[in-house]
């Protein structure tokens, strides 16, 4: 007999989390990390359409080369403004505050994170530093890129600079906590059995961001601190003119920063892993190497940031260094998508709308990934450095991978989360206008980057705007393939077929409880015997490519 | 680390047991593991600043020496001292604690808490001092913006700016600014434990905590002396570097 | 696994360690030592203490593995924003590059 099969899942209960207790003080004063993620769920799309509209507003502006649309003061703050958003209140927090909170505890088979409390303080937080940025950004806006490069952030700007990194600093702290919380639950709450290598590498993943976030974001904050000082103070701990140096910011900047983009992508690797494994029923080729290189990728990540100061004073000497080591960071993420890849040969790949999000990821990833390359080499960064090269390259890994991810792992676990399917065939249809509208979007962004367009700028020479038109066009196709999830998420949550605990027949831990779980996960705690991806034989599971109308509803 | 988990829940144990842990050891393990995780990030916080001092110092160490030397050494050798006692008494208020000795781990509790008030208080005289000299970096007081009067030759005036070979007024800035962000940094911290203090003193006197669970204070005191770690490296950087070339 | 506790003794000595090493780095402030051994004795000092603060004031000496790579962790990490942002100040004058 089969370890999986021995485990029996409990009828569903007629209490879940959701119905558990009704009222708003329920939800805000909640302990129950599936809540947390909840409304870590509802703010973070909120905070995804507001950068949303920045960039369409961006879009907009750049249809035509000259600045009609916009004064290049207003085009400062909103390209500003996207960015903060969608990096501190978006990419940062997504996966692990939505998909790790709540599946964390469940998958290691935990009834909840080490600290409920601080999970809670953690989402408020959040709240916090969001509600000082929109106030911010209502106020006046902040014009100095999200980077903040001194003495401009400084001495110069006329922004709303310390309300936004105020509200900046305040975010930080709940990204500390929730790396904290993670660590200490994956260290002290394992189920019996559940060794490390039995994790799911949605685990390992999250594990190494945490690691990330603990260790690297106080260094901006640090950073914001001194900047704010600054401006008050008017000292020059970065201004050149009063004795300060402004690379200085920039190394302090940056050492949070480039891990900050890791934090970004780990968690969603995570989820590639858990689809590309679970939807073509087959172990995850090298399981260590991928789990391994989730760690390398957290630690080298620290060691790269100067490739982001090649075009500054940095000495030479340094440059080379750096350089060195962004191609060395490459080798882990290289690894994974290797591995992912050997998995697909010879499995059972059913194209879910999970996994064609995954199977996006990996293209455009990879793209992004290797575009990256370009820009370690210290001869072509001085070329493309400051170009919409390195804006499509950073889309790339954030939009086509990150993001990717993102859809991908809420589809999957949706059923989890909700009780509820959602409509496949939308599902796919969305996911392949997203494909589509994002590489018309930043493709042609490339070729305008490589061929001189700067970034940053609302007014450009003629011969680019044929790849502007090519990419706004994109965009507004990017945004309407990105409503049809929002509009079909809301209404399966009320119309949508009911899932039953383990809608994809898969080994996972959060697959043994039902859909929606109760608030304690599990009546008893499991011991685990079995393998992260150990599959039931293959007469039980899905043929390849059949399509499966029992879940369609329309 | 597995956790030692069984498979029934516990329905009793002791009354600070959480819901979501098995048992204590392991809510105790997930207590220490986390505070340590804290204190690694409190770790890098400082260390972004350390970095920035130890450039400047490298760029301008005349200046750094003489601002350095304006420091009351006095007062940094006893803050010093009062910290290093708190720290002591801190450790034993957890000694006392895991012995179930209540009375003398209160009394330690709050000779710590003292201890922390006054080193708080001789900072408040330095930084008051530092007002008067005109020395507050920039224009962080509006009425007041950085401007010492530089000493001149032979003046022994204490208030007034002794500058060494090499050293601008300008670049002394520098170090005042760098001074008053890490003992100012510190300082909040050292507010941050009076508060948590105090909480160990009431819950104490409530009698909260036992020889089985005294998780709050062990992980408090961790936090003291992390806060007591900074101070060590702080006052040799800021107070000490120049005092050998104070009559040079 | 059971909880340490560290004898009254152990820490009486530390916190006698500690002052000692408190006026000691203050003497030794004022005597005017060759070269940067100034600030090389400070440090020895100022770091010496930190290890008995830890070690014996934190537990660490008593503490599990995982302790002890957290500890190191967070020092090697320092080290990494040190080592690597002085990589660049410390070599810049290697190259003129015209300005």
């Amino acid at each position: 007999m089969k370890p999986i099969e021995s485990f029996e899942v409990p009828p569903p209960p007629k209490v879940n989390y959701i119905n558990a207790k009704y009222g708003l003080k329920s939800w805000l004063l909640t302990k129950d990390h599936k809540r947390i993620a909840l409304l870590y769920l509802g703010s973070i799309t909120f905070f995804f359409f507001i950068g949303g509209i920045y960039a369409l507003m961006i879009r907009l502006e750049l249809l035509t080369p000259q600045g009609d649309f916009m004064e290049s003061t207003t085009y400062n703050k909103v390209f500003t403004q996207h960015g903060i958003i969608m990096i501190f209140f978006f990419l940062i927090p997504s996966i692990p505050a939505t998909l790790g909170n709540f599946l964390i505890p469940m998958m290691i088979g935990a009834k909840d994170l080490a600290f409920p409390r601080i999970n809670l303080l953690s989402w408020y937080v959040y709240m916090l530093g969001g509600v000082i940025t929109i106030y911010a950004l209502l106020a006046g806006g902040v014009d100095t890129g999200w980077t903040f490069y001194t003495p401009f952030s400084t001495t110069f700007s006329n922004s709303y600079v310390v309300a936004t990194g105020l509200g900046i600093f305040i975010n930080g702290f709940s990204s500390i906590l929730t790396g904290l919380n993670f660590i200490v639950t994956i260290h002290t709450m394992r189920a019996p059995g559940m060794t490390w290598m039995r994790m799911p590498l949605f685990l390992w993943s999250h594990y190494a961001t945490s690691l990330i976030m603990v260790l690297g974001t106080p260094v901006i904050a640090i950073t914001i601190l001194l900047l704010a000082f600054e401006r008050v103070a008017r000292v020059g701990i970065f201004d050149p003119a009063l004795g300060g140096d402004p690379v200085l910011f920039q190394h302090l900047f940056w050492f949070y920063s480039h891990p900050a983009v890791y934090i970004m992508v780990l968690p969603s690797m995570g989820v590639i892993s858990e689809l590309i494994a679970n939807f073509s029923r087959k172990n995850i080729f090298g399981y260590s190497f991928v789990a391994f290189s989730s760690i390398a990728i957290a630690v080298f990540g620290f060691l790269v940031w100067g490739h982001h100061l090649f075009v500054t004073s940095q000495s030479v000497y340094a440059g080379m260094i750096f350089s060195f080591l962004s191609f060395a960071v490459a080798i882990p993420s290289a690894i994974k998508v290797f591995n992912w890849t050997a998995t697909l040969y010879k499995s059972s790949i059913s194209y879910d709308t999970p996994m064609l999000y995954a199977l996006g990821f990996i293209g455009l990833f990879t793209i992004g990934g290797m575009t990256g390359l370009f820009l370690a080499s210290l001869a072509v960064d001085v070329h493309v450095s400051d170009t919409y090269f390195v804006v499509a390259h950073f889309h790339y890994i954030m939009v086509g991978g990150a993001l990717m991810g993102y859809l991908g792992g809420l589809h999957y676990w949706w059923p989890k989360i909700s009780g509820r399917m959602y409509p496949e065939g939308w599902g796919r249809f969305s996911a392949l206008v997203i494909y589509v509208g994002f590489n018309l979007t930043f493709l042609p962004q490339f070729v305008a980057g490589y061929l001189g367009m700067p970034r940053r700028y609302h007014a450009y020479p003629p011969e680019f705007q044929v790849f502007n038109v090519l990419s706004s066009a994109g965009a507004s196709i990017l945004g309407f393939g990105m409503l049809i999830p929002a509009i079909y998420f809301v209404w399966s949550m009320r119309y949508g077929r009911h899932a039953e605990p383990n809608p994809w027949h898969l080994p996972g831990l959060e697959w043994r409880t039902s859909s929606p779980p109760p608030t304690e996960n599990f009546e008893v705690t499991p011991v685990v015997t079995w393998d992260a991806y150990e599959f039931a034989p293959r007469e039980e599971t899905e043929v390849v490519g059949k399509f499966r109308p029992e879940l369609e509803r329309i | 680390m597995a956790s030692h988990a069984t498979t029934a829940p516990e329905t009793h144990g002791h009354p600070a047991l959480q819901h979501h842990f098995e048992n204590m050891e392991q809510q105790r393990e997930a207590g220490t593991l986390g505070m340590w995780v804290f204190l690694v990030t409190e770790i890098m916080f400082f260390g972004g600043m350390f970095l920035a001092y130890t450039l400047y110092r490298s760029m301008y160490p005349a200046a750094f020496a003489s601002a350095s030397n304006h420091l009351d050494i006095t007062l940094g050798t006893v803050n010093t001292i009062v910290l290093i006692f708190s720290s002591f008494t801190m450790a034993m208020a957890v000694y006392f604690t895991q012995t179930g000795k209540h009375r003398p781990q209160v009394l330690c509790l709050i000779m710590t808490l003292v201890l922390g008030l006054t080193f708080l208080g001789i900072k408040a005289k330095e930084y008051s001092d530092k007002y008067h000299d005109h020395l507050i970096p920039g224009r962080l007081i509006p009425g007041n913006p950085y401007n010492p009067v530089v000493a001149e030759h032979g003046d022994t005036d204490p208030h007034k700016l002794h500058l060494l070979e090499g050293a601008t007024k300008e670049k002394v800035e520098m170090f005042y600014w760098i001074y008053f962000a890490m003992t100012g940094m510190h300082a909040l911290h050292m507010i941050i434990g009076a508060g948590l203090l105090t909480y160990l003193i009431i819950f104490s006197l409530k009698l909260r905590f036992d020889p089985e669970y005294h998780s709050p204070v062990e992980v408090i005191g961790l936090y003291w002396h992390f806060v007591d770690i900074v101070w060590i490296f702080l006052f040799p950087l800021l107070y000490l570097l120049g005092r050998h070339l104070e009559h040079g | 696994m059971s909880e340490h506790i560290v004898p009254v003794r152990i820490y009486v000595t530390i916190f006698l360690v500690l002052l000692i090493g408190t006026l000691l780095t203050v003497w030794a402030a004022f005597q005017d030592f060759p070269w940067q051994l100034n600030t090389i004795v400070a440090l020895t000092i100022a770091i010496t203490k930190a290890t008995f603060v830890v070690l014996y004031f934190m537990h660490v000496r008593y503490s599990t593995r995982l302790i002890w790579v957290i500890l190191a962790a967070a020092l090697f990490w320092m080290g990494i924003l040190f080592a690597l942002t002085f990589s660049d100040y410390w070599t810049r004058d290697w190259i003129s590059i015209g300005y």
